[in-house]
């Protein structure tokens, strides 16, 4: 703590600095939050190491989850992808494996992720345009054909259809002689960051949730090394939010999934250690890891003091990161490279399990093989070259960074409480509570950038008057007619009676509240499709109509 | 502008997007600035738009699109309109269109199109200056 003489010192240092003039931008994060000029142990009073930091390792795991973290294995390279056809994405996901990848993960097309067919209406220039599209296990074949999934984990990016998508998965598995229990990999299936910020949806949010709750549930028992939910903060952040709404509203969501998941009667050590994490890497450096490390030390405290947890693992707080799509710009967007090496470097530094990087041309179209190349050379780069994966939680100790991690902590208790006194989660939901909230995040940043109080390289600075365009991918129009005919095939060689009989199982399963997932794996391998599904579940379920949207 | 009333302007979500991150900023800031918006929420159809656009007796329809399905839902809206009688109602595009797509949808009668990074200043003064076409 500070001296007498420290005292002096500060004081002429005080003094030195308010002669500087004031910057025309206030030094703030990119979420508002202000920074102080200086932090010094005055900004950490009470400080105690034990209690706030730890060893890596150990509770409550602000600097990491593993004690020798990236020297003893580094992150995960898992880039997004998917495109076109299940026959197109499976050619890129053998490219990036090719590429030295390390993991898979699918990105669906908006049909997919919104429960419909590709020959439905409402498809009607979605197939296959911003991910793949997924009719049935025929295209989840197609899809991860000569691809070893017994060995890779597979990422799949899929909320209000989850349950359908990973009876495809794995049925095909199964099939292809994997046993399930071997099976590594997550599904996103967190239905409730759907209803604050990313919107694909398709039942009300209590069967929304109830859902998601089988298939963590199922996976628990039969799938046990597959992270059956990815609780996500990063959409919330894409639409708007600040650093501690993602990091409070996320946490919330994974509180609210662990009291679903003890009133079906399971125990919390045997599903916690299995629930992951999905945070936005954002520009903000020191905001980002100050978010990560708070978002460790609160979930480890409320496993252990709240729920009761006595697995270490239900303790951990592990993540997958992805640097911020809405941080790239249309202008100059070779800029984006070095946007997003900041950004990763703050999700290294906020030591993360995995992460995707995204590539330069992102907000123009889907990525082209050479930005996706480059992409990931940049955290192959980070990895090998810059050396910070040589010590743990490298800046750990920092004034700043422990003092905005205690801040972070803060305003997440601030939020929990303000869920609480709604009535709870779903009650906040139904009063559009996180929507509010975020939508007015996303005003006010919009006003300092309109204002020039932040700048933007390329945007409301910097600008270039003659820009080259970037050559960029464009997917063919005959994709949808091409799928659409597959799916026709499909119908034609099915069994009609199979398809009513294993669809009214379904009905049946669901209106006798009973876990989906048996009778999903039965309906799916007699080829029935996500819509088919969707519809026969939303028989019982309702759905979700746009007015709460 | 003097005891003229407000501009009546559509803003849409069409097809399946969901990214309302940038709709919702501009109606804000649209109400803000005096203007009478009606945003109908996600996921409306070409046939729902063109209906609420002639119900509202609306000057304007932005239509938000970040999804890539522009060429498709587009020109769809812009013929519908015109088989609606509402030739009259301007239609501006915002979110994210290629360059090579914007001379396009000029050609199919969008008077302008706001990409990522408009100030939302700039949408202000560009309706403030074009005014009502339906009441001028």
């Amino acid at each position: 703590m500070a001296t007498a003489m420290d005292r002096k010192l500060w004081a002429q240092w005080q003094q030195e600095i308010e002669k500087t003039p004031p910057s025309p931008r206030p030094a703030t994060t990119v979420s508002g939050m202000p920074i102080e000029p200086l932090y010094t142990p005055d900004n950490l009073e009470g400080f105690e190491y034990e209690t706030e930091l730890g060893y890596p390792g150990q509770f409550p795991y602000t600097r990491g989850i593993h004690a020798s973290m990236y020297r003893g294995r580094l992150w995960t390279m898992r880039q997004f992808a998917g495109f076109g056809t299940a026959r197109q994405t499976n050619e890129r996901f053998r490219f990036l494996v090719e590429k030295g990848q390390t993991g898979l993960s699918t990105a669906f097309d908006l049909p997919t992720l919104m429960g419909l067919d590709s020959d439905d209406p409402r498809s009607l220039g979605e197939v296959g345009r911003l991910g793949v599209a997924v009719d049935t296990i025929d295209d989840m074949r197609q899809l991860f054909s000569e691809i070893d999934i017994g060995k890779l984990s597979v990422s799949m990016t899929i909320n209000a259809p989850a349950v359908v998508v990973m009876a495809f998965y794995l049925a095909n598995a199964q099939d292809r002689g994997f046993e399930w229990r071997h099976l590594r990999g997550t599904i996103q299936n967190d239905t409730l960051k759907e209803f604050h910020a990313q919107n694909e949806i398709y039942f009300p949010p209590e069967p929304s949730v109830r859902l998601a709750i089988d298939l963590i549930e199922f996976c628990t028992h039969h799938v046990p090394q597959w992270n059956p939910v990815s609780v996500s903060g990063y959409h919330i952040r894409e639409a708007g939010s600040t650093a501690a709404q993602e990091l409070a509203f996320t946490l919330a969501d994974g509180f609210h999934y662990i009291d679903q998941c003890l009133a079906r009667g399971l125990k919390v050590d045997d599903f916690a250690p299995r629930l992951s994490f999905f945070f936005n890497a954002h520009n903000d450096l020191f905001e980002e890891v100050a978010k990560y490390r708070a978002a460790r030390a609160v979930w480890a405290d409320r496993l252990r003091n709240h729920y009761g947890a006595r697995n270490e693992a239900s303790w951990k707080l592990r993540f997958h990161a992805q640097t911020a799509g809405c941080s790239l710009q249309d202008k100059q967007p070779e800029v984006n490279l070095i946007r997003v090496a900041y950004q990763s470097l703050a999700a290294v530094l906020g030591g993360c399990q995995s992460l995707h990087t995204n590539s330069m041309d992102e907000t123009l179209a889907l990525p082209s093989e050479h930005a996706v190349t480059l992409a990931l050379r940049t955290q192959q780069v980070l990895a090998h070259e810059t050396g910070v994966a040589n010590t743990v939680d490298p800046l750990g100790g920092s004034y700043f960074v422990e003092s905005l991690t205690r801040q972070m902590q803060q305003e997440a208790h601030r939020y929990f409480d303000a869920i609480e006194q709604l009535g709870g989660m779903l009650a906040a939901i139904d009063r559009g509570f996180f929507r509010r909230e975020i939508a007015e995040a996303a005003f006010a940043y919009q006003r300092e950038v309109d204002a020039k109080h932040k700048l933007i390289v390329g945007v409301n600075a910097y600008q270039e008057p003659d820009e080259k365009p970037l050559e960029i991918l464009t997917i063919d129009h005959a994709v949808e007619s091409e799928q659409i005919e597959s799916l026709k095939r499909v119908k034609n060689q099915r069994s009609n009676d199979e398809v009513r009989r294993t669809l009214d199982a379904v009905r049946r399963a669901a209106a006798a509240h009973e876990n989906v997932m048996p009778t999903l794996l039965e309906t799916v391998r007699a080829r029935t499709t996500v819509g088919e599904v969707m519809h026969a579940l939303a028989d019982v379920y309702g759905r979700c109509d746009s007015a709460v949207v | 502008m003097d005891n003229q009333p407000p501009l009546r302007i559509v803003l849409a979500k069409v097809g399946l997007d969901g990214h309302d991150r940038g709709v919702k900023v501009v109606t804000r800031a649209l109400r803000d600035a005096g203007f009478h918006v009606i945003y109908p929420g996600l996921w409306q159809s070409p046939e729902s738009v063109v209906r609420t656009v002639a119900d509202e007796d609306a000057d304007w329809l932005g239509i938000s699109l970040l999804s890539g399905t522009h060429m498709t839902l587009v020109p769809r809206i812009m013929q519908m309109l015109q088989a609606a009688g509402l030739r009259h109602v301007g239609v501006l595009v915002g979110g994210i269109i290629p360059e090579a797509d914007v001379p396009k949808l000029l050609a199919v009668g969008v008077a302008r199109i706001f990409g990522p990074g408009t100030p939302l200043g700039e949408i202000i003064e560009f309706l403030r200056a074009q005014g009502s076409r339906t009441h001028a």
